[in-house]
């Protein structure tokens, strides 16, 4: 299946769910909105052609640029992205998801925004979404047990975001 | 007036022991690095799993924010340290299929000859300290036997043992020693009957086959839904390796080698060595089956070694002269996954153009996947097969804390 012809098709199905695609990137992406993510990630894994059956990875991409100077040049506006890379060991083809969603929810700082968790589709997910909440800060709704994965537990703050400042100490060790 | 006590089954139910909650790790000897499990047992019974990591976060996804690829290179050996090759070579190519480079094809046969060369090595430490695992000691001993002829081949080549950012990002950092591919021949020749005897000491051991077959099951579904790779899926019953099945810019490498999937296919595992029949009690999907998948990959590398030397010598074209330390890379995004030996090893990388160091990269890493799967491997179990179940996977903490 050619990369428009299954981008119709899955317009077709999930209307305006579908916010973007690029079609002729090296890999090519799929976006999808917050809400329609679920319902077309179990499409993707069930329907008999497709055959999603492996969630590779799961990553939290943050497009913010700290530099006022840099920023004005930017051709972006400040956003985060959560890209899923699935793959099909039945089809051996792969396929790139992604998520935009603003840097903090409701525009309130230190409020993480929420994407719904796919750990109900691949089990993969469960960790990845750990990991991605835990370094690029972004809460993942419905998740088994969200807790962070690699940083302390009682560490604060994402260290992959990109205004991110390493703590002044942690438990009487110097930070910087 | 017969009372509640006489009936033997009111009995037993009443003596259950307390729950107990036993940390092992994080340092364990039998756990591969800094893994801390956290075990919710009742008496020898295992009912619950809890792996705890981190412990050996070095933020390499951040460090590589401020670095250009090729100056990252050595935090990828970093991350697996049994294959730094594999890793060095799973990065080379995605950022090369971000800037669309294509190699000479000499380089490529190079690429492949050092890739199979430390799959044998990392494979034979994942064997020797399965067996430390499971209490025996001498596998390991011959098993480093081995694998420090591989190191000193190595070191002739890039003068690094462990940590070798040799394979680069337009190729490699030297081209191959003189006189280098006999010495790699002949031990190729040595290592051949010393396999029969590994399989001696360990694959068909009767104490070792009675603490690893039937242990651990892991279905196929359940290895394709916590995303296993590598001998974990394939010991799994699962026809799927990236050599083969991987994209174009990887499977190319493989052009034209002769080598078949290793995989339980209706009940035999490709023949072409002569290696230990299946025990009767190992079922598909327990640790003996992964272990077995591992140790037939190594006559699989010996044999691609072989064929990847003959190509060598005979290839046109460079080594491949590495790029420049600040070549500018394309705005865009790459993902490529390769076969590591511990499965499927995936960088990514995305740059928003215009500079030398790209905006975002990450590792997905092919043990934290496996690990992942522990939880329900172990449900049940009794704890002395833990740290069988958690060798089976052969995990590298390097790679899962990144």
């Amino acid at each position: 299946m050619s990369g428009t012809a299954f981008l119709d098709r899955l317009k077709a199905r999930f209307g305006d769910k579908i916010t973007g695609a690029n079609m002729t990137a090296i890999d090519p992406w799929i976006e999808v909105s917050p809400a329609g993510l679920v319902e077309l990630c179990r499409y993707l894994r069930d329907e008999a052609d497709l055959k999603f059956n492996m969630c590779n990875c799961v990553t939290g991409v943050d497009y913010f640029e700290p530099d006022a100077k840099k920023a004005a040049k930017t051709e972006w506006q400040p956003h985060l992205e959560v890209v899923y890379h699935l793959s099909s060991i039945t089809n051996k083809t792969s396929l790139v998801l992604k998520v935009n969603l603003p840097r903090w929810k409701d525009d309130k700082p230190g409020e993480l925004p929420e994407v719904p968790s796919v750990a109900g589709v691949w089990s993969t997910a469960d960790w990845h979404e750990r990991e991605v909440f835990d370094l690029v800060g972004v809460r993942f709704t419905g998740h088994p047990d969200l807790r962070r994965i690699l940083c302390p537990e009682d560490w604060v703050g994402h260290p992959l975001r990109k205004d991110y400042e390493m703590p002044l100490e942690y438990h009487g060790i110097r930070g910087r | 007036m017969a009372s509640q006590l006489d009936d033997p089954r009111i009995i037993e139910f009443d003596v259950r022991t307390d729950e107990m909650l036993v940390n092992m790790g994080p340092q364990h000897p039998s756990t591969h690095g800094v893994l801390r499990l956290v075990l919710r047992t009742d008496g020898e019974i295992v009912s619950e799993t809890t792996p705890h990591i981190g412990y050996l976060h070095r933020c390499a996804e951040k460090i590589g924010e401020n670095l250009t690829p090729r100056q990252w290179i050595p935090y990828t050996d970093r991350m697996d340290y049994l294959a730094g090759m594999n890793m060095n070579l799973g990065w080379a190519l995605t950022v090369e299929k971000l800037m669309n480079l294509e190699l000479p094809e000499k380089a490529r046969h190079l690429r492949v000859l050092i890739a199979e060369l430390n799959r044998i090595a990392s494979h034979l430490v994942g064997m020797g300290a399965y067996g430390l695992d499971l209490g025996t000691f001498s596998p390991f001993l011959y098993a480093f036997r081995e694998r420090e002829k591989i190191l000193d081949l190595f070191e002739e080549v890039c003068g690094a043992r462990l940590t070798y950012s040799y394979i680069t990002v337009g190729g490699a950092t030297a081209d191959l020693p003189t006189g280098w591919l006999q010495k790699c021949e002949d031990f190729l020749d040595q290592l051949l009957p010393v396999i029969s005897e590994y399989h001696m000491l360990l694959t068909s051991n009767a104490i070792f086959v009675r603490r690893t077959a039937a242990i651990g099951l892991l279905s196929a579904e359940k290895a394709i839904d916590y995303g296993c790779t590598g001998p974990v899926l394939r010991g799994s019953g699962v026809d799927y390796d990236l050599r083969r099945d991987g994209e174009q810019r990887y499977t190319e490498m493989y052009d034209g080698y002769a080598f078949e999937v290793i995989v339980e296919k209706d009940g035999h595992y490709p023949k072409d060595h002569d290696y230990p029949a299946v025990p009767k009690s190992a079922v598909l999907g327990d640790c003996w089956h992964r272990f077995y998948v591992r140790m037939l990959e190594v006559m699989q590398s010996i044999d691609l070694v072989r064929q990847a030397i003959d190509r060598y010598s005979t290839a046109t074209g460079s080594y491949g002269e590495p790029v420049k330390l600040t070549e500018k890379l394309p705005k865009g995004e790459a993902y490529m996954e390769t076969e590591a030996p511990r499965g499927q090893m995936g960088f990514y990388v995305v740059s928003s153009g215009g500079g030398a160091i790209p905006w975002r990269v990450r590792a997905r890493s092919s043990s934290f996947c496996n690990l992942s799967v522990t939880h329900d491997l172990c449900r049940g179990c009794l704890i002395a097969d833990v740290p069988a179940i958690v060798g089976s996977l052969d995990i590298v903490m390097g790679e899962i804390d990144r």
